[in-house]
């Protein structure tokens, strides 16, 4: 951007010479050195404050565990849930609506962000402000509460112009809106670390722009986009509160007859709802379910970073 | 704000240069695709409008209903009250910022903490270690914090509170209280927090830290003197963020924060938040059409028009030191 080589002694940069120059005056008068073990007390500090996080993360899988333990078994994964049999109920209906929502989600958020991403790198001509405007708003969308996609799921998907219903592809439409924006992001990193000797290569071959991307530049950049891809997808599969607007809320003892019909529910709004009913019973099943929970999204982690080891080559 | 120096989008037959870059055929194929491109690129307005779109119409219809100076500045709230509703709003954004600050007082110092630590004193070989774990905790579905808040740290805080204080502090919270689901969404926030503000610090040039040792600085001086002022810009963004986190934060506060509209910031008092609002609300059956359920939108749209501009400030305060150091 700013080409000037003179240094820029102006904003943050000024602060951080003025730093550097308090930091000197405090330092060379000796007190600094003597007082050793507040460095070392300052690391501790510093170390403690990962702990605290790394504890947490802890104490949220150990206390899954030791409460839903009970309840790990086979009827947890094939029983439909009921409130009458507390002790057979299980979540295969959230099961199979995890897996309705998600390949919903798949199939529209993938071609849609990673076709923005292309443009964003390959085509966008960055000094026209619609661009930015369109990165900034990309930006601004990746930070929007979810339940306000909520909202616009209620509004615009399930009611207003498109008047789905509440099935389960309004949730895989409501959830694909909000991941957009990560998808975006991961596929543009991806493309952007494609070396661009690569496509210099091509075009100085004759090749179009575009016959660049698609014989080149896209295949190299797909362990990239998967891996993004994957990590935003466990978002989407974690998230709960937009879908409680857009229709996974009643109890659901059935699976999903498809994408647009029927009622739905999902592994988190099912464990919600198990959540809050009183019976020490369905506390341990939500506690079961949220094993599951983080364990599929465990599982999809380690893929992520799999293909990420696998199938990244030193271009 | 490209990162790489590449030469620009290649222009496919510019006019201008005279002979022979331009393209031989008009390629119409190459520019329909680069058209679908741009239309997904140009889908993310989209969504911003339709969010606009579905808000701002039941919104104003609320406006019509309700007046304006009652839902900013009257302190009473009971939008399902048929005889005598209320609408006054400031209850659920003080329930929020309650829950807010609680979640911040452990966001803020832990984050910033464990972004110093990444950036300044881990290995890099711990640091490729650390950084995914931090990852997965930012995963973890926020249904889980809920639970976990609900059932293991209400308990634990019931049983632990400190009664030796004085007068209201001093009572064990109830079932449902702040202080829970701020705790619980403060460690959940941690990781927002590091991981922005530790970018901004590796972005500090080496050569100031090079500088401050060479003149004698001890390494906490150099992290808590030099690199942390340089990359303030970039810090206090993350804090932005992490406050917009919180606001927007639904689950935890659905589980553990209780659903009583207490005017309150005491931390072992139950409150509403506008987001546990939106979703008790929407997902109980009110009528489609009462004043109650424009609310939810009224709401919704206040919800909107707070995170978007915590969301601006950050954009911008980052955007101020990337090009500092450029």
């Amino acid at each position: 951007m700013s080409t000037s080589t003179t240094p820029r002694l102006n904003g943050p940069n000024r602060t951080g010479v003025a730093a550097a120059r308090r930091a000197t005056e405090l330092g060379l008068d000796g007190s600094g050195r003597r007082g050793s073990w507040k460095g070392g007390a300052f690391r501790a500090l510093l170390v403690l404050c990962l702990i605290l996080a790394f504890v947490t993360l802890l104490a949220v899988i150990v206390q899954a565990f030791v409460r839903g333990l009970p309840r790990l078994d086979l009827d947890l994964i094939t029983g439909m849930p009921s409130t009458l049999d507390r002790e057979t109920s299980g979540m295969q209906s959230a099961i199979f609506g995890t897996i309705y929502v998600m390949a919903g989600v798949i199939v529209t958020v993938v071609p849609i962000g990673v076709s923005a991403a292309i443009y964003l790198e390959e085509f966008a001509d960055h000094s026209r402000w619609w661009v930015r405007f369109i990165e900034l708003n990309i930006q601004n969308l990746a930070a929007v509460p979810s339940i306000v996609f909520g909202i616009l799921g209620l509004a615009f998907i399930v009611r207003g112009p498109l008047s789905l219903g509440p099935v389960a592809y309004a949730g895989s439409l409501t959830l694909a809106l909000l991941v957009l924006p990560t998808v975006i992001l991961a596929a543009r990193e991806a493309i952007r670390a494609v070396p661009n000797s690569l496509r210099l290569g091509s075009l100085g071959l004759g090749a179009t722009q575009w016959q660049t991307i698609w014989h080149h530049v896209l295949p190299a950049a797909v362990p990239g986009i998967v891996t993004g891809t994957i990590l935003a997808l466990s978002r989407a599969i974690g998230e709960t509160a937009p879908l409680l607007l857009v229709g996974a809320t009643v109890f659901v003892t059935y699976n999903p007859d498809g994408f647009f019909d029927g009622a739905y529910t999902v592994l988190p709004v099912q464990v919600f709802q198990w959540a809050v009913r009183p019976q020490e019973e369905f506390r341990v099943l939500a506690a079961a379910g949220i094993i599951v929970l983080l364990g599929v999204l465990l599982a999809m982690n380690s893929l992520a970073i799999w293909i990420r080891q696998r199938f990244t080559r030193e271009l | 704000m490209s990162t790489i120096t590449r030469p620009g989008p290649v222009p496919g037959g510019r006019a201008g240069t005279g002979l022979s870059l331009r393209a031989s055929s008009p390629r119409w194929g190459e520019k329909a695709v680069v058209g679908w491109l741009l239309l997904c690129a140009a889908f993310s307005v989209l969504v911003t409008v339709g969010i606009v779109l579905s808000l701002v119409p039941p919104t104003v219809e609320f406006f019509r209903r309700v007046a304006p100076w009652d839902f900013f500045s009257t302190d009473f709230w009971a939008p399902t009250n048929a005889g005598n509703p209320g609408f006054g709003v400031l209850r659920l954004v003080v329930g929020t910022l309650n829950v807010t600050f609680w979640a911040l007082l452990i966001a803020i110092p832990a984050g910033l903490g464990a972004a110093i630590y990444l950036s300044e004193y881990a290995s890099s070989r711990s640091r490729r270690v650390l950084k995914p774990v931090l990852e997965v905790l930012e995963g973890v579905p926020t249904v889980a914090y809920g639970f976990f808040a609900m059932t293991f740290v209400t308990p634990l805080l019931r049983e632990f509170w400190p009664t030796f204080l004085p007068r209201k502090l001093g009572e064990p919270p109830g079932i449902f209280s702040a202080a829970s689901a701020g705790l619980v969404m403060g460690v959940m926030i941690i990781p927002t927090v590091a991981s922005i503000s530790q970018d901004a610090m590796s972005a500090v040039p080496s050569g100031l830290r090079q500088a401050a040792y060479g003149l004698g600085s001890t390494r906490m001086q150099v992290a808590t003197r030099v690199v942390v002022p340089a990359a303030l810009s970039g810090i206090v963004a993350s804090f932005v963020l992490g406050i917009s986190r919180a606001i927007g934060e639904t689950m935890i506060v659905l589980l553990a924060a209780g659903a009583s509209a207490n005017l309150t910031f005491w931390p072992n008092d139950s409150v509403l938040t506008m987001t546990t609002f939106i979703a008790r609300t929407s997902t109980g059956d009110i009528g489609h059409g009462t004043t109650t359920y424009y609310t939810i939108f009224a709401v919704g749209a206040l919800l909107f028009v707070m995170t978007f501009v915590m969301n601006m400030i950050s954009i911008a305060l980052v955007r101020r030191f990337r090009e500092t150091y450029e």
